[in-house]
């Protein structure tokens, strides 16, 4: 019975903190799926892309392709410059994620913008093991997507609310885990430099770009630190453990 | 309109693997081995930050200052998010409250 109750104390958790991301991911995906209906693809074809590729702003620029009938090296390209700053979101769960077993795939696989924040902002309670969190959150996201994507391209047309401006919700959660992230760190030097390096790629690349090279330069900007920023995380540490 | 299923599947297809395998990439460089480098757990701890950070700005990467219809309903909201989440702490009233805000703003007053 016990074992009935954790799982549910599991599964509860990790559900209030996936609620952020339901919002976003059930509206985004329906659009998703309008787009796709529009495009002639049914329902089917919603679910098995949201399944399998499971990447927000790509599967928009895909269907594009779709109907295109775009080269396959050319959608690899575009896929490589869309996604290419998930290469960095692996670095914070290395270790974490190898221990997972037969989990760890999926978790790589489900390791999408809004997964990657909420796991950042999760603070596992006492008592329960992050592996076992984790894992519903990412399967929680997952699932939002992937409802969203099918009830878009069966029901979309439907839908007579104006949801105008609703993917803001993506942005106030960001906006969220960085308020959260900045009051828990006394260090604020990796905040700003993302900041500073997102608006200044920003202005030189466009909206398009940028995202890749700033990612790049916050890598460099902050080994080119390590000395000085470790020294104050260690000491930060220290002092909680005091 | 859909032009050849077999194509389509096919993108659908390099556009999968392609995403796993950007995924995968760190795990595949420095998941085999039985230490993982300084530089890469110091990384994963600090670089969250500057990805979040990162993260805000290309979601408020279409704001237009010269017209106030492109920058007000983001940086209205966005304000709102940030002081209700420092007062609060309630991640979905901070959420929720923010996107409503936003939705109002651009359906009703910068139409």
């Amino acid at each position: 019975m016990e074992e009935v109750q954790n799982g549910k104390g599991y599964i509860g958790f990790a559900f209030r903190q996936s609620v952020p991301v339901m919002l976003g991911y059930i509206f985004l995906g329906i659009a998703f799926g309008l787009l796709l209906q529009d495009a002639g693809y049914s329902f089917v074809w919603a679910f098995f892309i949201s399944v399998i590729v499971y990447a927000g702003s790509m599967q928009f620029i895909m269907v594009s392709l779709m109907t295109g009938g775009a080269g396959l090296l050319y959608t690899a390209v575009m896929t490589f410059f869309i996604n290419g700053r998930h290469i960095f979101y692996g670095l914070s769960f290395v270790e974490k994620y190898k221990k997972m077993g037969k989990a760890c795939p999926y978790m790589v696989f489900s390791l999408t913008d809004e997964t990657y924040s909420v796991l950042c902002g999760t603070k596992v309670p006492e008592g329960m093991k992050e592996d076992k969190v984790f894992f519903w959150i990412s399967l929680f996201d997952h699932s939002y997507w992937v409802a969203g994507s099918v009830l878009g391209a069966v029901a979309g047309s439907y839908i007579t609310i104006d949801t105008t401006g609703i993917d803001f919700s993506m942005t106030a959660l960001f906006l969220v885990i960085v308020v959260e992230q900045w009051q828990e760190q006394r260090s604020h030097f990796a905040a700003i430099t993302g900041a500073i390096c997102g608006i200044i790629w920003l202005l030189l690349l466009g909206p398009d770009r940028f995202i890749l090279p700033a990612l790049c330069y916050c890598v460099v900007i902050l080994l080119a630190v390590r000395g000085s920023v470790e020294g104050r995380t260690t000491k930060q540490k220290e002092e909680v453990a005091g | 309109m859909m032009l050849h299923a077999g194509h389509s599947l096919a993108i659908v297809g390099v556009t999968a693997v392609c995403t796993i395998l950007i995924r995968a990439f760190p795990f595949l460089v420095f998941g085999g081995r039985k230490e993982v480098p300084g530089a890469v757990r110091y990384l994963g701890a600090v670089l969250p930050a500057s990805i979040m950070a990162v993260l805000v700005v290309y979601c408020m990467r279409n704001m237009d200052f010269m017209a106030i219809s492109h920058f007000a309903p983001s940086l209205a909201a966005g304000i709102l998010v940030v002081g209700l989440h420092v007062w609060k702490k309630n991640i979905l009233l901070s959420i929720g409250a923010g996107t409503v805000c936003y939705m109002m703003l651009v359906q009703m007053v910068f139409v």
